[in-house]
């Protein structure tokens, strides 16, 4: 298992704060897990702050959203022929201490894809009223679309095997591309399975998405995904 | 209405500006500032003005022929959203073409010059020892 070559792909934008914590608490976990940070255009010191703490650092010249920084790492694992890739945000809601649950799956050949979960578990995350219809929602439409029982659509603590970075270093959905990545990942007839993890609630900084946002949010989602159904496959699907 | 024709005046004026926007277009592309690409359907859009303009019973004709009565000219307007709209819905394409390719670029450049400062430091290293 050792012998596995492994990185941790962490996406960062504007978390100057956050990054250091997040890197330390990965090498704490796990000291010979490899790590990257995608810095997407970010306009303080994330870069240069993973930099000192003696990360490797892509930085994109300016901001791409999550997709395409998301992309960058994983083309940089693809390229450098990582066998396992775990993606982690570097704000700090991803616990490093549940990455053995996320990894597991993937490590042991029983999934191309592993989705840490906040609701399998179905304790500790709480959200808001209306935010929990939208998941709720979001997760009916993947769970019909994939014939596959899932629950938490928008999460970005995943592991990937080289079969699933082959697919996302050549073609990954920018808008959001947790939703669309899990319909594609089952087009693409990889096997995906959810673990359940806990998060944190965001110590500094606000998540992207506001209660505000999400009927438009929604709205945009379902449209991509519906849209999604009917995309010509950069990457043939026999392929895969 | 049947058989009514443009004004002479009118047609004359509109001509010569369908001419003049023909002339603009292929200028541009003459002086490499507009692609032959993108210039495809301002010619067409051109060529449809100049012909409507200059064949003077035409509109009231393309008028009867789709029904429209009482007042021809609408027609001209209908044409003229149309190729607006078919001009927009191109620039979309072209720009959504530009911004994956620039998504891309962005993250080739960062692969690039992560490779670049690692090879860089890999060699002070092997300078020095």
């Amino acid at each position: 298992m050792s012998a596995e070559k492994r990185i941790a792909i962490v996406p960062a934008y504007n978390e100057e704060r956050n990054i250091v914590r997040v890197i330390g608490e990965l090498r704490t976990f796990d000291p010979d897990l490899d790590i990257v940070v995608v810095s997407d255009g970010s306009a303080d010191q994330t870069a240069e702050n993973a930099e000192a703490a003696g990360v490797r650092v892509l930085r994109l010249p300016y901001n791409l959203g999550i997709g395409g920084a998301v992309q960058t790492g994983f083309k940089y694992a693809w390229e450098q022929g990582y066998d396992l890739a775990v993606r982690l945000d570097g704000d700090g809601q991803h616990v490093p201490s549940e990455l053995p649950s996320v990894i597991g799956p993937v490590a042991a050949g029983e999934a191309d894809i592993a989705v840490g979960s906040r609701f399998v578990a179905g304790d500790g995350y709480r959200p808001s009223a209306s935010r929990r219809l939208g998941i709720r929602l979001l997760a009916t439409v993947v769970s019909a679309i994939a014939r596959q029982r899932v629950t938490d659509t928008t999460s970005g603590f995943q592991a990937l095997n080289r079969r699933a970075l082959e697919l996302f270093a050549a073609d990954y959905p920018h808008d959001y591309p947790e939703v669309e990545g899990m319909v594609m990942t089952i087009k693409h007839k990889l096997r995906l399975v959810e673990v359940p993890v806990q998060m944190r609630e965001r110590e500094h900084g606000r998540s992207s998405i506001t209660a505000f946002r999400s009927v438009y949010y929604m709205a945009k989602v379902l449209t991509a995904l519906f849209v999604g159904l009917f995309r010509r496959d950069v990457i043939p699907l026999e392929k895969t | 209405m049947i058989g009514a024709q443009t004004p002479l005046k009118v047609s004359i004026a509109a001509t010569a500006a369908s001419l003049v926007l023909l002339l603009v277009v292929f200028e541009l592309i003459r002086s490499r500032r507009l692609r032959e690409r993108y210039a495809l359907l301002w010619i067409l859009t051109g060529v449809v003005l100049v012909a409507l303009s200059a064949w003077r019973g035409g509109l009231n004709t393309i008028a009867g022929w789709l029904g429209v009565r009482g007042y021809p000219p609408a027609v001209l307007f209908a044409v003229g959203l149309l190729f607006v709209i078919l001009v927009l819905l191109h620039y979309s394409t072209v720009i959504s073409r530009l911004s994956d390719q620039n998504v891309i670029l962005a993250q080739r450049l960062a692969l690039l010059e992560l490779q670049l400062s690692e090879d860089r430091a890999r060699d002070e290293a092997s300078v020095r020892g």
